[in-house]
């Protein structure tokens, strides 16, 4: 061997773009296990003595507990352990700033479902038996239903937080002066819309495994799509130092936003476990996932916008309203994610966005596929169409006019990248015929256009931080063999498959010689969690830094060896190889045991934390991402005018991921986004009644069940024509931007405008029931608007709205009026206040 | 609830099982905590989802209904039986390879109910299949895949090597007119 001055040399080969696996269909990582039923879900697993748990749920919507009697369920056969409230009285909730859950209720019950005591048993039978001889007596209180209740009713009130009476968030803000921009205006529209609630609905039930090791130390196997925070807020309510407790996150069987914040029942378990010693599995029946919900917010919105004679914008100002269920949850992201994604698609140039939300008695709402985007999208996307048809414009001319710009900086502040709106549209407008057929099709058909934009990830974590936001440890040793190591948590997008393709491509290596350990807290360096869009992203450019610093020094043990600069380097095929003449080189293998000789034992870390956003006023925290996805829809639809029965017979979706990681994985997903958008367009809702007087007054689910909760089976879902669109953005790896949330945003909009279309009618709110298209129609034949939907949006004093000015009007990213506006400084959000001043934020 | 527990034979994928349980449990219940087979997944225990279909003589059922003390001297096939050796079944291949799998959780049910399908048509029309398929939900893939994967399979089941699923499965369709001559 020589010792030549190369072998010191300390740059590594550069990744070249000339990509082997990466934009390939490979089969995915995990895809044998998942179709020979070897993939471990939570409920799969157990243990030698396990035992099992229920609770017991809250049957009235809001009451004071008067007591609890468990006497009777304690004698019950089986019975080994029973947990009331007091015995974990810490709250917990997945923001800092709304941390008004309690593993169970201490005082009061909140909505039907709300888990009061947890019983274990040998048995799932006997755990059940018992959780039904448990009494509780309550002291019913006044339940509130909807936001105008919440409004018209302060008091009592459902949580003693909150900005006002049962108001859990109010804000107001202004970016620009919006009155001028309305004064620019020819003509203002302004519309009421409404969309109502629905839920996840993941085929996996949550389950939770806990298990001890030590009177203080315990394991946590769950479904959850955020085992970092879940690790948290066990290590609140526990009281046990973080270092304690491991939280691994099972594969989840589809999550979609519904298992993203930490549970009671995952809570309970840990608790339970450490109580008996012994492991404790709950699994929850359909009818509770129902109550735990955390799905899409019911929301109300006015929207109104100044344009000119040529369809060009000059203001808009958004009033929406948030039914957010009995707790927090993510409602306050929520919130602001109900207005903030407005400016990124079509220029706004200014912008006013009102908003609050709501306590009610009812599951709490959170951050369903998309996240308080597609509700105001709805709204946006429908009032346009309504825009271009009355100013005689074409839809999709109304919008290619007016893109926004890439590397651009909206008018509240937020930097978009790369930005394929326009290639969208085009794709869908020619693939449809859009400009042969749109409004020229026979009665009864009719084609609907409609966009969005969403986030590869949410530029700042929940909690306050300077940490990355996702991790990626790599070890490598003489076996030839890579163990990849990243909080990262399967939900079934493919992330598993992104991270480990990516590190595959870099080190030249077979994806068969990557053993992956994901999501134990443990074991993995942090990843904040698979919500937001953000692991393909952040977890994605974390790998792609362990990995290129690992083949640096691969590369510099097979330097000396070959005797070759090390950045002349080629890892492929599983050999390295000097890139002039590819004969020349040695296995992947052979290289490691060189770099193993050279430098010991080898290991290598990758982080990722996004770039900061221009923003600087308080709620600049939600919107900011490092690279926005977009879509365009086209839907044709079928409307039977004497019944308002309604069929889509296609769907041609584009989508800009900025780069596929797996083409057939990006279909997946797109595929799977206009399923969910259609069934949020034509079915899913997640609606309450009120049973009669005489029988409790109570507000409950009107329908807890997959069979009366309707989704679309396979029968329902029509053809699509999906478009991927690359359009690279410098920060995603390889140039990838999300596709798991963004292909549903123009879903429900692109359905009310193609019945538009097909029948004249307007159906301003979702799920759209064939009724609403017959009164529509029927009232329009009557010489009346034919219109379905929300009469008029309540009066709220929303306060004073943060004013900050535009940078095209020279601002810098801060608010001109915080002492006005009752805000203290900085961006923080979800943090509390005092919290978030403390921080440099 | 009674706890009386009963000690029965099952033939399960081909093999003759002596196991006890509870006598009111389900096949779902008896499969996954007895005999350890957690491949047959469930979404309500209801039947109102598929995703616990195992195939017994041959016939999809909703092992979330059937009683395990009824199942005795039938035969069971669950998504455990379904490899040959060590080698994936077509269905189980083209799943894996068009990623008709994503979370996998309705997968076990909707194979075995395409295996009852193509065991009794082998070139079943799109509508056949979406008919056989249409009690098991799926919220993950939007069910293209899976209708295209059971396809691509069933002409490996028929020796039509030749077949292939569609490009646009995997790549997406051909962007259309203008823009394609761009690229
Ligand atoms: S679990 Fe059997 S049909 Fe849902
Ligand atoms: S693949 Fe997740 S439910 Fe079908």
């Amino acid at each position: 061997m020589s010792d030549t001055v190369h072998a010191d040399d300390e740059e590594g080969p550069v990744t070249s773009d000339q990509l082997r696996l990466i934009g390939t269909p490979f089969r995915r990582v995990d895809g044998r296990a998942k179709v020979t039923g070897q993939t471990r879900f939570a409920d799969d697993l157990s243990f030698p003595r396990m035992v099992h748990m229920k609770l017991v749920r809250s049957t009235v919507p809001h009451a004071k507990i008067v007591s609890i009697d468990t006497s009777k369920a304690s004698a019950m056969p089986g019975v080994v352990g029973l947990l009331t409230g007091d015995s974990m009285p810490d709250p917990f909730g997945i923001l800092p700033v709304s941390q008004d859950e309690h593993a169970l209720c201490i005082d009061k019950v909140r909505f039907v479902g709300d888990p009061v005591v947890a019983v274990a048993a040998l048995t799932e039978d006997q755990a059940h038996e018992a959780a039904l001889a448990v009494e509780v007596e309550y002291q019913s209180l006044e339940t509130i239903a909807t936001v105008e209740e919440a409004i018209a009713t302060p008091e009592p009130r459902i949580h003693e937080y909150g900005d006002e009476g049962n108001l859990h968030k109010k804000l107001s803000m202004e970016f620009g002066d919006v009155d001028a921009g309305f004064e620019e205006a020819d003509q203002i529209f302004e519309d009421v819309m409404y969309f109502e609630g629905n839920t996840p609905l993941p085929m996996e039930q949550h389950a939770t495994v806990a298990l001890t090791e030590e009177t203080d130390r315990i394991t946590v196997y769950s479904s959850t799509q955020t085992p970092h925070y879940l690790h948290r807020s066990l290590a609140k309510v526990l009281g046990l130092p973080a270092a304690r407790i491991r939280v691994i996150a099972c594969p989840n069987g589809g999550g979609f936003g519904g298992k993203s914040d930490p549970f009671n029942h995952e809570i309970c378990a840990a608790k339970m476990a450490l109580a008996l010693g012994r492991p404790v599995k709950i699994c929850l029946t359909r009818e509770e996932v129902f109550y735990c919900h955390r799905g899409r917010h019911p929301v109300l919105m006015k929207i109104r916008t100044g344009v000119k004679k040529d369809g060009t914008l000059t203001a808009q100002h958004l009033q929406t309203a948030l039914d957010g269920g009995a707790y927090g949850s993510y409602g306050v992201a929520s919130t602001y994610y109900t207005g903030a994604l407005q400016t990124v698609t079509y220029d706004l140039p200014k912008y006013r966005f009102e908003s609050i939300r709501a306590f009610t008695n009812k599951a709490p709402c959170g951050p369903k596929r998309g996240h308080g985007t597609p509700q105001p999208r709805f709204a946006f996307e429908v009032h346009l169409d309504k825009i271009a048809h009355q100013l005689g414009i074409d839809p999709a001319a109304l919008r290619m006019q007016q893109l926004v710009k890439p590397d651009s900086i909206t008018s509240n502040w937020l930097k978009v990248g790369s930005m394929g709106l326009g290639k969208c549209i085009e794709a869908v407008v020619e693939g449809s015929g859009w400009h042969q057929r749109h409004g020229k099709m026979p009665e009864g058909r009719g084609l609907g256009l409609a966009c969005g934009s969403y986030l590869s990830g949410a530029g700042l974590p929940i909690y306050w931080n300077h940490m990355p936001q996702s991790g990626v440890q790599l070890k490598l040793d003489r076996s030839g063999g890579v163990a990849l190591f990243c909080g990262e948590t399967e939900i079934g997008q493919g992330s598993d498959s992104v991270i480990a393709a990516i590190t595959a491509e870099i080190l030249g290596i077979d994806l068969k010689d990557i053993r992956l350990c994901v999501a134990d807290t443990d074991l993995t360096p942090v990843d904040l969690g698979s919500y937001s869009s953000r692991v393909t992203l952040m977890a994605g450019n974390a790998a792609i830094e362990a990995a290129e610093r690992a083949r640096t020094l691969v590369a510099r043990g097979a330097a000396r060896k070959l005797d070759v600069p090390a950045r002349e380097l080629v890892f492929a095929d599983g050999r390295v190889f000097h890139g002039e003449n590819p004969d020349h080189g040695i296995s992947f293998q052979e290289a490691v045991v060189e770099a193993e000789s050279r430098f010991g034992t080898l290991g290598t870390t990758g982080s990722y934390t996004p770039p900061r956003s221009p923003g600087r006023y308080r709620g600049a925290g939600v919107g900011p991402s490092p690279a926005y996805s977009y879509s365009a829809a086209v839907v044709e639809a079928e409307v039977d005018r004497e019944t308002g029965i309604y069929r889509i017979e296609h769907v041609w979706m584009a989508h800009d991921v900025g780069k596929c990681i797996n083409p057939a994985m990006v279909m997946g997903q797109i595929e799977g986004s206009v399923y969910m958008g259609l069934g949020e367009a034509m079915m899913e809702e997640q609606v309450y009644r009120r049973l009669p007087k005489k029988r409790s007054d109570a507000l409950v689910h009107k329908h807890p069940s997959m069979l009366e909760y309707k989704s679309l089976t396979f029968a329902e879902m029509p053809p699509v024509t999906s478009y991927i669109i690359e359009d690279p953005d410098p920060n995603g790896p390889f140039g990838a931007k999300e596709v798991g949330q963004g292909p549903l945003l123009p879903m429900m909009p692109a359905v009310a405008n193609a019945i538009f279309d097909a029948v004249g009618v307007r159906i301003d709110q979702v799920p759209i029931a064939p009724h609403m298209v017959k009164q529509a129609i029927e009232a329009k034949e009557k010489g009346k608007p034919g219109r379905f939907g929300p009469k008029s949006f309540p009066e709220i004093d929303f306060g004073v709205p943060l004013l900050v000015p535009t940078p095209a009007e020279g601002g810098d990213g801060k608010a001109i009026n915080i002492e006005d506006a009752g805000v203290r400084d900085g961006t923080g959000t979800m943090t509390e206040r005092k919290d978030a001043v403390k921080g440099d934020n | 609830m009674s706890q009386q527990s009963t000690t029965r034979t099952l033939r399960v994928n081909g093999e003759p099982q002596q196991v006890a349980f509870a006598v009111h449990h389900s096949l779902l219940e008896v499969l996954r905590e007895e005999l350890g087979l957690t491949g047959t997944k469930h979404g309500c225990e209801l039947g109102e989802c598929g995703t616990c279909t195992v195939l017994i003589d041959g016939k999809p059922v909703l092992s979330c209904l059937e009683l395990a003390a009824e199942c005795e001297g039938r035969s069971i096939e669950t998504v455990e039986g379904m490899m040959q050796g060590n080698e994936l079944h077509p269905l189980q291949s083209c799943f894996a390879d068009l990623g008709a799998a994503q979370c996998g959780y309705c997968t076990p049910g909707i194979l075995l109910a395409a295996q009852a399908l193509l065991a009794e048509n082998d070139s079943p029309t799109r509508d056949q299949i979406v008919e056989a398929l249409s009690g098991n939900l799926c919220r993950c893939t939007g069910y293209h895949k899976i209708l295209e994967a059971i396809e691509w399979a069933a002409a490996q089941l028929r020796g039509d090597d030749q077949y292939q699923p569609p490009d646009s499965a995997i790549y997406g369709d051909p962007l259309p007119g203008k823009q394609a001559a761009d690229v």
